[in-house]
């Protein structure tokens, strides 16, 4: 153990914890601007320095291992000053118009300037500006806001093993840029959003669609549906300042009818229709000789990374669109038939975790009959948040109303889509059925669950046993396609999301979505299921109403028509 | 030698990306390597287009952007700042007539600074192409750039 005083405290630790580790441990705050829970050190920004006696220069406390007998000061008049001029440096290589950037009050070195108490400036503005990158539906990245504190090179290199973000060039003139300083959209960039997601200020950020939504829910003309995914009701309490966690349906439900939303309904109703296609698909393939391993289809960004990187393995994935895609598409198929309404009319938003769910509404394909895209457009769970204080409407104090029929009923199966390894289980809880024709006595599948990265499960299906795969982050997921395309995938199943933890990681989730956050939200997620009357995607009686109305039974004709796609190889520098 | 058998003489690891990258740049008139290049090298040594980039970036010596036969790199660091009392650097670009980050119309003469090329005790220096030239004069500057004119072969190298 290591004994050593900071601000003359006296603190015991172990061997190799970082002088930020232990001064954490003991409630001493240090400030930190580069540094984040889950990725790695890079002591880039300096505002973490601290000093320590006999110690010539000022140390990152982030990266500097404690030792036995250190005298550490966090808050001396010479660290305070240096913190205070690398900030002050800092904004003055940065546009500083905070009102119109998106994360005004929401801006970590906004907070920090302000906790360090920068109230002047010493410095004159010296940021030349460089073009804003806003050519794809999903990010905008604007280098002028850029700190150059390397959250997303290392979230993207080291957490999704893209490598689409890299810093370029040397010193003061270090960038952060895709290769030849090319728009994302010309990489081979999954938009999962990760970046976005860690960026500390507004360099990286979601294409902001809420105008478009405004813009549609005033529109008297239109009728304007919502469809909100598993993993926003876990995260969006974090947006209008609750913990991480739950957030009853109701009062979500509530708030989006407050905003203007003609219906609201569940993505968890496709979820389950998910199951019912991508479940008989695989019991197809089994039967039949397709295809194996069956590959999900359900993450966009998963997608974008296979038809860019992966054109082998595209025979492998799902033909079943995303749940999003299929309510889309019913809502301007069956759902227009049933109530007379000219799918012109219909106006379809979805609220995802996601920022590669917006460029997956913008395929051409994804549209019903040519014309009307089966989803309009996507915002995130932080859009939505954005929503929600633009109108003022105070979630918690409104009462609980119900989803909308005709996707009313939904399962636990589909709530499990939120997390990393719920579309295996719920897949699991029908295919093991349908197959067996008997009931699944333990329905908790635990060795998917959690945050490993890479999990397996066996399951028996009809005498055989069946091994399947889950893997989340898109750095995983490489191992199990690499051993795919190799043809020694021992797997029938594999279920890939791109984000750590899943959609409820999402890159188009609240700020701060940390592995612990992630834990919390994984822990609400598995409460929703656990309270739901059904949680066999099977047993929904709407989705029974839906197959007789309208789609006559899983893969059928029409099914095929309205609910499946295919893929192609979209060549793109990598 | 191919860039092809250039690249391939080379074990396929990323520690050998610097030499390569290097060796290839020495085969080229124009002191570049393009972006076809850049992606032969990646998935040679099984990295990323953006890595490369980003080494390449890194290094004055490297360039995406075709340059002059003669890349001329005046050191911009303390001590050659210091000791540079006729300017260099105004003194090629008058004499080329482009400024510095620019290529004479001839595409011989390219005009860029470097980080420190280690010879503080020699300052004011520069390099050209792979040649490095210190204790420089106005003098000393002018006849460097007209001998290279007067060369026909192009290279110093």
């Amino acid at each position: 153990m290591i004994h050593a005083k900071i601000n003359h405290i006296d603190v015991v630790v172990e061997e190799g914890t970082t002088i930020l580790e232990a001064a954490k441990k003991y409630n001493i705050n240090i400030p930190t601007l580069c540094h984040y829970p889950d990725l790695h050190i890079n002591s880039d920004c300096r505002i973490c320095v601290v000093e320590i006696d006999g110690y010539r220069g000022l140390k990152t406390s982030c990266s500097t291992p404690i030792r036995d007998g250190m005298m550490i000061k966090t808050n001396s008049p010479r660290v305070l000053n240096s913190r205070k001029t690398v900030t002050e440096l800092i904004l003055a290589n940065h546009d500083v118009n905070c009102t119109s950037c998106t994360r005004n009050m929401n801006c970590e070195l906004q907070q920090l300037s302000k906790n360090l108490g920068i109230d002047t400036s010493r410095f004159d503005n010296v940021l030349e500006y460089k073009d804003i990158d806003d050519q794809n539906p999903s990010i905008v990245r604007n280098p002028n806001r850029c700190i150059k504190c390397g959250r997303c090179v290392d979230v993207c290199q080291h957490v999704q093993g893209m490598h689409v973000l890299e810093r370029m060039g040397r010193g003061h003139d270090m960038d952060i840029s895709p290769a030849f300083g090319l728009p994302l959209n010309d990489q081979s960039c999954s938009f999962c959003g990760q970046c976005a997601n860690v960026c500390p200020v507004g360099a990286i950020i979601e294409k902001d669609n809420t105008n478009l939504v405004w813009e549609k829910l005033h529109d008297p003309t239109k009728h304007v549906m919502v469809q909100i995914a598993p993993a926003v009701r876990v995260s969006i309490g974090e947006e209008i300042g609750l913990e991480s966690g739950l957030i009853s349906n109701g009062k979500l439900v509530a708030a989006m009818k407050h905003l203007g939303f003609n219906h609201v309904y569940d993505t968890n109703f496709t979820a389950d229709l998910t199951i019912m296609e991508e479940g008989t698909e695989l019991i197809s393939r089994i039967n039949n000789g397709g295809t194996l391993p069956l590959m999900t289809s359900c993450c966009p960004g998963w997608i974008n990374m296979a038809e860019q990187e992966f054109p082998e393995i595209l025979p492998h994935i799902s033909s079943c669109k995303s749940p999003q895609q299929m309510f889309g598409t019913l809502a301007k198929s069956y759902y227009a038939t049933k109530t007379n309404m000219d799918p012109e009319d219909i106006y379809v938003v979805s609220v995802m975790p996601c920022t590669a769910k917006k460029y997956e509404a913008t395929r051409e394909e994804f549209s019903v009959d040519g014309k009307h895209p089966d989803v309009d457009v996507v915002i995130t769970t932080r859009e939505l948040g954005k929503m929600f204080r633009q109108m003022g409407i105070d979630v918690n104090r409104l009462p609980e109303v119900e989803f909308d029929s005709p996707f009313g009923i939904t399962t636990g199966a589909a709530a499990l889509f939120g997390a990393s390894g719920g579309v295996t289980e719920a897949a699991l809880r029908t295919v093991y059925e349908i197959v067996n024709e008997r009931p699944l006595e333990d329905i908790v599948f635990n060795s998917v669950r959690g945050m490993d990265g890479l999990k397996e499960a066996e399951v028996n299906l009809a005498g055989t046993t069946v091994k399947v795969a889950v893997s989340h982050s898109l750095s995983n997921a490489r191992k199990l396609i690499e051993e795919v395309i190799a043809g020694k995938s021992p797997y029938t199943f594999i279920e890939i999301m791109a984000c750590p933890g899943g959609c409820i990681g999402g890159g188009g989730q609240p700020y701060g979505t940390t592995n612990e956050v992630r834990e919390h939200r994984l822990a609400s997620t598995y409460i929703v299921d656990g309270n739901m009357i059904y949680r066999k995607s099977h047993q929904n009686p709407d989705i029974h109403k839906l197959y007789e109305e309208y789609l006559q039974q899983p893969n059928s004709h029409i099914a095929h028509k309205l609910l499946h796609t295919d893929y192609q190889y979209r060549k793109k520098r990598t | 030698m191919s860039i092809q058998q250039i690249i391939q003489s080379y074990p396929a690891k990323s520690e050998y990306l610097l030499e390569m990258l290097i060796a290839v740049d020495q085969q080229k008139k124009h002191h570049y390597i393009s972006a076809e290049e850049i992606n032969e090298i990646a998935s040679y040594v099984k990295v990323k287009e953006s890595h490369v980039c980003s080494v390449m970036s890194f290094y004055t010596l490297l360039s995406t952007q075709p340059r002059g036969e003669y890349v001329i790199q005046v050191c911009k660091d303390v001590p050659c700042y210091i000791n540079d009392d006729f300017n260099v650097v105004l003194t090629i670009e008058e004499e080329l007539g482009i400024v510095l980050g620019q290529t004479t119309n001839c595409g011989r003469f390219s005009l860029e600074q470097t980080a420190c090329i280690g010879c503080c005790d020699e300052a004011p220096a520069m390099r050209i192409n792979h040649e490095i030239y210190t204790n420089l004069t106005k003098e000393k500057v002018l006849d460097i750039i007209h001998t290279l004119r007067g060369d026909a072969n192009g290279r110093t190298t």
